[in-house]
């Protein structure tokens, strides 16, 4: 579904991102997990188009390198950014119509709200309030919420755990599987590798800009280098 | 009290320019965090469109306002392509001595191609007078607050309940986010100016018609009290705005009919001094420390 080649990003001379290579094939969550400063965040902006890069980036056979931001959401590609990204002086509503920017369907649009909602319990009590106020997990729920409402054949996750309590890990988790399971293919970077393995079907290290290691979820989790570097032994 | 009143309505009417003008600077500030120089010579364009239109082609008021507020709104976006575009991701000093640049390029080009003195702005609406006890009213300063009130709620609407106005406010605090959920940002921006651009080509239809009088450096004093006003209300913040504006008007008014017109304007840099050192963020404005 996904396919990126030779991918190489600079930022100013520091090269970021060196000759990466990554699949995601439909109906797969891949996982992609490395140190901080890695280069994780790169090569997800770089496929959503936020970062000029070499190599190529093809979604569904055609190729993305000279397509815009635009394009890719139309694509459908969307991305849930690091951090979250939700705007803070809009509702909570509002933020999830800027989800579904490009679209046209009015009415597909109100049936996905209520499906966002119905994933979302915590969001329809608050579809009034200022996301700025929302706490940190409602956040993150508001910004995968958005990033649903653009209907996205692949969707990227750049940390959805970070900063959020082990129970609320878990259940974004048990969130993402289900979205999955629902017909949503995903790209899923996480620091919290040992969650991340468990629900991947494949899964790439990444390591200063480079892909040192790929396999299955389980095959990753058994590796003894995997665990010294990312599972605490 | 009747001169009070007198004052207050005498201070609303030029507080709308204002409050038009420092829109566009609220606005613009908002999207791309640039202090727009050259927005007072865009209101000064939109007195001249209006003059041109009334004049040579001899249409009534409201054709000039709209033909002077899309003017305004082709040049607004024009400028923002050509001068600010290809400094987006400069310093900001280097943006704003740009938009001073493109602010004297405007002053110098209209007074070479429409002469450097003063022009009469015809008289397009017939001025009558209504007396409210002794507190009078021109026809013509119940069109400018008429006009500005419309044009405010429009905005508002604009800003609060559409789609591009949810860009707008997306691409403000986040273009990248914005970007993520496909919005164009160059077209937002270019939208951005294109709608502050027209706020003061009315203005600047308006002043005409309130004072009848033009000329290449018309833009200057009003454009820096509209920046003071913007700052006041909290720039980047619309509803300050035109607070801002009204608040201008008013006490540059109190302070020209209570005690000196020599003193107004030094009472409005005052204020703007005031409101740094107390409330730098503005009377609207949150207390946020500046994100770099
Ligand atoms: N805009 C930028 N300008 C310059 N360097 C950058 C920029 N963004 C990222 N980098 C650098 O690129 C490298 C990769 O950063 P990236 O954000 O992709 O890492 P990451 O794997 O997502 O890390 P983390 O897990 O901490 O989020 C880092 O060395 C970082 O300092
Ligand atoms: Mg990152």
């Amino acid at each position: 579904m996904l396919i990126v080649k030779d991918l190489s990003v600079h930022y100013g001379v520091i090269q970021a991102l060196k000759q990466v290579s990554v699949e995601v094939h439909e109906g797969e969550i891949v996982a992609l997990i490395g140190a901080n400063g890695a280069g994780k965040t790169t090569l997800l902006h770089a496929i959503s188009g936020l970062v000029k890069h070499e190599g190529d980036i093809l979604f569904l056979g055609n190729s993305l390198s000279k397509a815009d931001s635009r394009a890719i959401v139309a694509a459908g590609i969307t991305q849930v950014p690091e951090g979250r990204r939700i705007f803070p002086d809009m509702s909570v509503t509002e933020n999830l119509l800027m989800g579904a920017y490009l679209r046209k369907d009015k009415a597909g649009i109100e049936e996905d709200m209520k499906m966002v909602f119905e994933r979302f319990p915590r969001l329809q009590e608050r579809k009034k309030q200022l996301a700025g106020t929302l706490s940190g997990g409602e956040q993150q729920m508001l910004a995968m919420g958005r990033a649903l409402m653009a209907k996205p054949k692949l969707l990227l996750l750049d940390e959805p755990s970070m900063g959020l309590s082990p129970l609320l890990v878990k259940e974004i988790f048990s969130i993402i599987t289900s979205i999955n399971e629902q017909g949503t293919t995903v790209l899923l970077v996480e620091q919290n590798a040992r969650m991340a393995l468990q629900i991947a079907d494949r899964a790439y290290v990444m390591e200063t800009g480079k892909i040192v290691l790929s396999g299955t979820g389980e095959e990753l989790s058994a590796s003894e280098d995997i665990k010294k570097a990312y599972l605490g032994g | 009290m009747t001169q009070f009143l007198q004052q207050m309505i005498n201070g609303l009417s030029l507080g709308s320019i204002y409050a038009l003008v420092a829109l566009g600077y609220t606005m613009v500030y908002g999207i791309i965090k640039l202090i727009n120089f050259a927005h007072g010579d865009i209101y000064m364009l939109g007195a001249y469109i209006g003059f041109i239109v009334t004049t040579k082609l001899g249409l009534g008021f409201f054709p000039a306002l709209v033909i002077s507020m899309a003017g305004c709104a082709l040049i607004g976006v024009t400028i923002e392509r050509i001068a600010y575009k290809p400094l987006r991701n400069a310093t900001r000093i280097t943006a704003l001595i740009t938009a001073i640049g493109v602010s004297y390029f405007l002053e110098a080009g209209t007074q070479r191609v429409m002469g450097a003195g003063v022009q009469t702005f015809p008289n397009v609406l017939a001025n009558e007078t209504i007396m409210f006890g002794d507190v009078r009213i021109s026809t013509q300063q119940i069109v400018i607050f008429s006009v500005t009130i419309v044009l405010m709620v429009a905005l508002t609407f604009l800003v609060n309940k559409t789609k591009v106005g949810r860009a707008m406010r997306a691409v403000s605090v986040d273009p990248d986010a914005a970007r993520l959920m496909g919005v164009n940002v160059d077209a937002t921006i270019s939208f951005t100016f294109a709608i502050g651009s027209a706020l003061a080509g009315a203005a600047g239809v308006l002043v005409g018609l309130y004072y009848n009088s033009i000329n290449p450096l018309m833009g200057m004093l009003p454009g820096i009290k509209a920046f003071i006003a913007a700052v006041f209300g909290g720039i980047g913040i619309i509803p300050g705005a035109m607070l801002g504006g009204f608040f201008i008007g008013v006490v540059e008014t109190l302070v020209a009919g209570y005690w000196s017109s020599l003193w107004k304007d030094a009472v409005v840099y005052l204020i703007l001094i005031v409101i740094l050192i107390v409330k730098p963020a503005g009377l609207l404005g949150k207390n946020v420390k500046e994100k770099v």
